[in-house]
């Protein structure tokens, strides 16, 4: 049994077209999950919002772990946010402009570490710096000071946060593993840990 | 509700419905990018009374607008909510007063304030996605704005499959009553049967377009020479004048709120 | 004699897998030559062909000897190969039908004046009639078959490679698919290699073939006559559909039982859609009865499965359940307390069922198994079922060892459901509704993609099913699985 090797720079097919359709997945995932919790307990920042915030995250960290090359994370954060608004989502397009935003925050994380880690550390700084990002552009464009109270909007990032780091980063991390137990990804690097069928 | 679904509904020859997509894009985001910059009311409703006046150079019907707006109404709702709980300014008159939830009139003008700002922001994007086709977005990003090919078109050929995956997530929640798991009233449990969902929907989705990445290479899409273009997308004068006037419209609704004396910074 | 296609001692491992997929391959092909390989299921067939379209990227698996077409290796000459696989939806890229034919264009850098005039060609090569802009998702799965055989041939390759391309198909799409290829391979330049269950449909196309056996060297090659007759036998044994070896109906011994299930004028709309699903529909479902959903793709045969399994509400008319069925006379526990025994009482409608109880009394068997994959063990999988029922662990146990041994998933016992071949896939999933006895199975397109070997075994054990007193209903357009099987008929409209 051949040892995996460690990928290329240079993009497959399979590498851009997985990493589009987990994207688009999610953006599907995501409209059946504002379904599932009604408009306004969605809209209404604490607790609503904040506590599944990491959901929204998940794309960048399990694209960036399926994937493992430089702009995965960027690639499949923002396109699973252009979905989600060509689906059509309560908070309006500029998810065009904070989608890029949080998935850079996801891609900062792998790139911090080289591109050579993507294991748990990795999978929970990626959730906490797109978490972070993303909480941090809702708080500036909509809820800002002094219209929102400072009570309300440093507990928000936080708890947003923490839900990332929960939700995208660990829960992301656990979904890669339990998706290679499967044998989809025997293409990726992250599918040729599992014990051979 | 998907784009595909959507085009339908604009008369495709309307003249602005004509436009290069990455200029109806970059009209919308000059202009929202404009509104974000100040939370009072005036500069909104201004943005919104053009907005609304475009929809027949659109080619769209209000009714048609509005159905697709509905999820605008549960936000405008959120936000009503959300201030009466956690305003940071709760100066006018007193109207209700019940331990932590007081709602003043200076509550009730800001809720009013961010709701029209936020119908203002989301609607070019409700309107421009109801123009765009998605395969013409592709065609635009990569012929106008340079974005790498295989990217684009690696997006757009996963984005084809989405009514598909969508009808397939309908068929996982039967698939799952019909194996005798069903989360009745139970919150935990739905979130387990959601989870559940979400596994299996990402297992056939990969496993979809790895098949999908292979058909692609079979067809030459990995073969390393430079693509050729089979539907040109141009980027005339129209489309430059299109975007000037999403910015033009953007800096009007700024400066008439200026000049009103209305203007409240975003970055106070 | 001109050789188009070589291979030397070919083999191939998958990453991920212990066993290679074929092994020791030696093969040659003349041009214009018209092959049909056969073989097992998981003999290695869709590997072959895809070693011969140079698909198999070297960091996916391990090769072995060597596969050329035009003497070149395969992975240098992959624009003078076009493939059909067997799934339209994994194949097609772009949303409207023009655009998707000339994606392969672009992609070889042919300069734009000449892309549009090959499209058309390739269209009115496979006879598809059609206009460019029309979306491709409108499309029947018969043309969007066509037209992914026009996007491979619209560079005119020498070599074509379709594998089971009308296996997803009803009759009437897969004939027109026969017919397209027929129509694309008339100037008899094109070297054809076809991978195809059904082989009598395809015999008049075909000059040679080629069978493969498990693990996947090549055991029998020659002219179909000679093939057929000298190992006939073995090759049905072992799975492989050769022409005129029937297999014997089973027929109800019994006669027929009482009636469990109503249809009464069901139909079904979703709420987004203008047309509906399925239109109002009649039917019974009795015990001791196979009961055949027969209907052309789009007339409604999922959507009434799901009507009768409990799963959707209907829009018009109504399912009405047996007193016996709802109050669990036939079964072990009844219903809840509020169940009354009048018929047309709204508890007698399986859609309102908690699900665990219609589990007992109705098992469903989707047409794509993994959709009902819960666990990620086989026996944790088994053992889903009657848990939610609250059976003690030593019942449970039993059960699963039981389904285990008769399903042959023993030695799987452990593995990952998503992890097993098609065939094993397809046995653990009917494997999961009998785990709660339910009277009555119904079953969406339960022979799709089998080879003969586990399509007999799965008519057998329905056929046994229903000869010890359940009721079988089967949404199916197999006319094979109707004519040895279905003691009764229920016909969709077009």
């Amino acid at each position: 049994m051949q040892a995996p090797t460690t990928p290329g720079r240079r993009w497959r097919t399979v590498d851009i077209v997985v990493a589009a359709i987990v994207a688009v997945a999610f953006g599907v995932v995501f409209f059946a999950w504002s379904a599932l919790w009604n408009g306004p307990a969605d809209a209404i920042p604490l607790p609503g919002r904040a506590f599944m915030y990491g959901v929204w995250l998940l794309p960048a960290v399990v694209g960036g772990l399926i994937i493992r090359k430089p702009g995965a994370a960027f690639f499949t954060e923002t396109l699973a946010a252009l979905v989600s608004v060509a689906l059509g989502t309560a908070w309006g397009w500029t998810l065009v402009i904070q989608g890029p935003i949080e998935a850079l925050g996801g891609e900062l994380a792998f790139a911090l570490l080289g591109y050579r880690s993507f294991g748990i550390l990795a999978a929970s700084l990626a959730g906490a710096l797109s978490g972070l990002a993303a909480a941090v552009y809702d708080i500036v464009v909509w809820y800002p000071a002094p219209t929102y109270s400072t009570s309300m909007r440093i507990p928000y990032v936080i708890i947003a946060a923490v839900s990332s780091i929960v939700i995208a980063g660990l829960g992301g991390y656990a979904l890669t593993r339990a998706l290679a137990q499967t044998g989809v990804l025997d293409r990726f690097p992250s599918g040729r840990q599992r014990m051979a069928v | 509700m998907s784009l595909a679904a959507s085009t339908g509904l604009a008369r495709p020859d309307a003249p602005l419905a004509r436009r290069n997509p990455v200029a109806k894009v970059g009209a919308g985001l000059l202009l929202s990018g404009c509104l974000i910059a100040t939370l009072d009311p005036v500069a909104p409703a201004v943005a919104l009374a053009v907005e609304l006046a475009t929809l027949p150079l659109f080619g769209l019907r209000l009714g048609v607008l509005a159905r697709r707006a509905a999820p605008l109404l549960l936000a405008v709702l959120g936000i009503v909510v959300a201030l009466v709980l956690f305003s940071g300014d709760r100066s006018g008159r007193v109207l209700v007063d019940l331990g932590p939830i007081v709602v003043t009139t200076g509550v009730l003008a800001d809720a009013l304030a961010l709701s029209l700002r936020l119908v203002a922001i989301s609607l070019p994007g409700l309107i421009i996605f109801a123009t765009i086709d998605p395969t013409d977005l592709a065609d635009a990003l990569v012929q106008n704005l340079r974005a790498p090919a295989r990217f684009a078109i690696g997006a757009l050929a996963a984005f084809r499959l989405v009514p598909l995956l969508g009808a397939e997530w309908r068929m996982l929640t039967l698939a799952r009553r019909a194996r005798g798991v069903d989360a009745g009233h139970n919150p935990v449990a739905a979130l387990r049967l959601f989870a559940s969902a979400m596994f299996t929907l990402l297992v056939g989705a990969i496993r979809r377009g790895t098949r999908l990445a292979m058909a692609m290479d079979a067809r030459g899409f990995d073969a390393g020479t430079p693509r050729s273009i089979a539907r040109e997308q141009r980027f005339g004068a129209a489309d430059v004048i299109l975007v000037a006037a999403g910015g033009l419209v953007g800096a009007a609704a700024l400066a008439i709120s200026i000049w009103l004396g209305t203007f409240t910074p975003l970055l106070a | 004699m001109d050789t188009h296609v070589r291979l030397e001692g070919f083999g191939w491992r998958h990453a991920g897998r212990r066993a290679w997929a074929v092994r020791g391959v030696d093969l040659a092909v003349t041009r214009g030559e018209r092959v049909l390989v056969l073989g097992p299921s998981g003999a290695g067939k869709s590997t072959l062909l895809a070693a011969l379209a140079g698909l198999l990227a070297e960091d996916s698996g391990e090769q072995e000897g060597v596969v050329t077409v035009d003497g070149v290796d395969a992975r240098a000459a992959r624009e003078r190969v076009g493939i059909v696989f067997q799934d339209p939806q994994t194949q097609l890229v772009m949303s409207r039908v023009g655009d998707d034919v000339a994606f392969g264009l672009e992609n070889r850098g042919v300069p734009p004046g000449q892309i549009w005039p090959a499209v058309d060609a390739a269209l009115e090569a496979v006879g598809l009639n059609l206009p460019r802009d029309r979306s491709t998702a409108a499309l029947s799965g018969g043309e969007q078959q066509r037209l992914a055989l026009a996007g491979a041939i619209a560079l005119r390759p020498s070599l074509l490679l379709l594998d089971e391309p009308t296996a997803n198909l009803d009759p009437a799409g897969a004939t027109m698919v026969r017919d397209a290829v027929r129509r694309v391979l008339a100037d008899r330049r094109t070297t054809l290699i076809l991978v195809e269950h059904r082989v009598a449909d395809v015999l008049h196309m075909i000059d040679r073939v080629v069978v493969l056996r498990s693990g996947g060297a090549v055991v029998a090659d020659g002219s179909p006559e000679s093939v057929f007759a000298a190992h006939g036998d073995a090759l049905a044994e072992d799975g492989v559909w050769i022409p005129g070896r029937p297999v014997l109906p089973r027929r109800a011994g019994t006669p027929a039982g009482e009636v469990l299930l109503w249809a009464r004028g069901v139909g079904y709309r979703h709420p987004e859609q203008p047309e509906p699903a399925l239109d109002p529909t009649d039917g019974r479902v009795r015990r001791g009865r196979a009961l055949a959903v027969l209907g052309p793709n789009g007339s409604g045969k999922t959507t009434l499965a799901l009507l009768l399994g409990g799963l959707l509400e209907p829009t018009t008319g109504a399912v009405v359940a047996a007193p016996a069925l709802a109050d669990g006379s036939l079964t072990a526990p009844p219903l809840a307390r509020r169940v009354r025994r009048r018929p047309g009482d709204p508890a007698m409608a399986p859609h309102r069922w908690p699900a665990a109880a219609l589990t007992q009394r109705i098992g469903s068997v989707f047409q794509n198994p993994e959709h009902q994959f819960l666990a990620n063990r086989v026996d944790e999988e088994l053992a889903l079922g009657p848990r939610r029922l609250g059976r003690r662990p030593a019942e449970i146990r039993s059960t699963v060892d039981d389904l285990l041994g008769r399903l042959r998933l023993d030695r799987l016992a452990a593995a990952n459901p998503h992890t097993l071949s098609g065939g094993e896939r397809r046995r653990l999933s009917v494997a999961t509704a009998l785990a709660t006895a339910p009277p009555v199975i119904i079953l969406d397109e339960p022979t799709f993609g089998q080879d003969r070997r586990t399509w007999i075994e799965l008519v057998d054990l329905l056929a046994k099913l229903r000869d010890d007193g359940c009721a079988v209903v089967a949404a199916t357009h197999d006319a094979d699985f109707v004519d040895t099987l279905a003691d009764g008929v229920l016909r969709l409209g077009a």
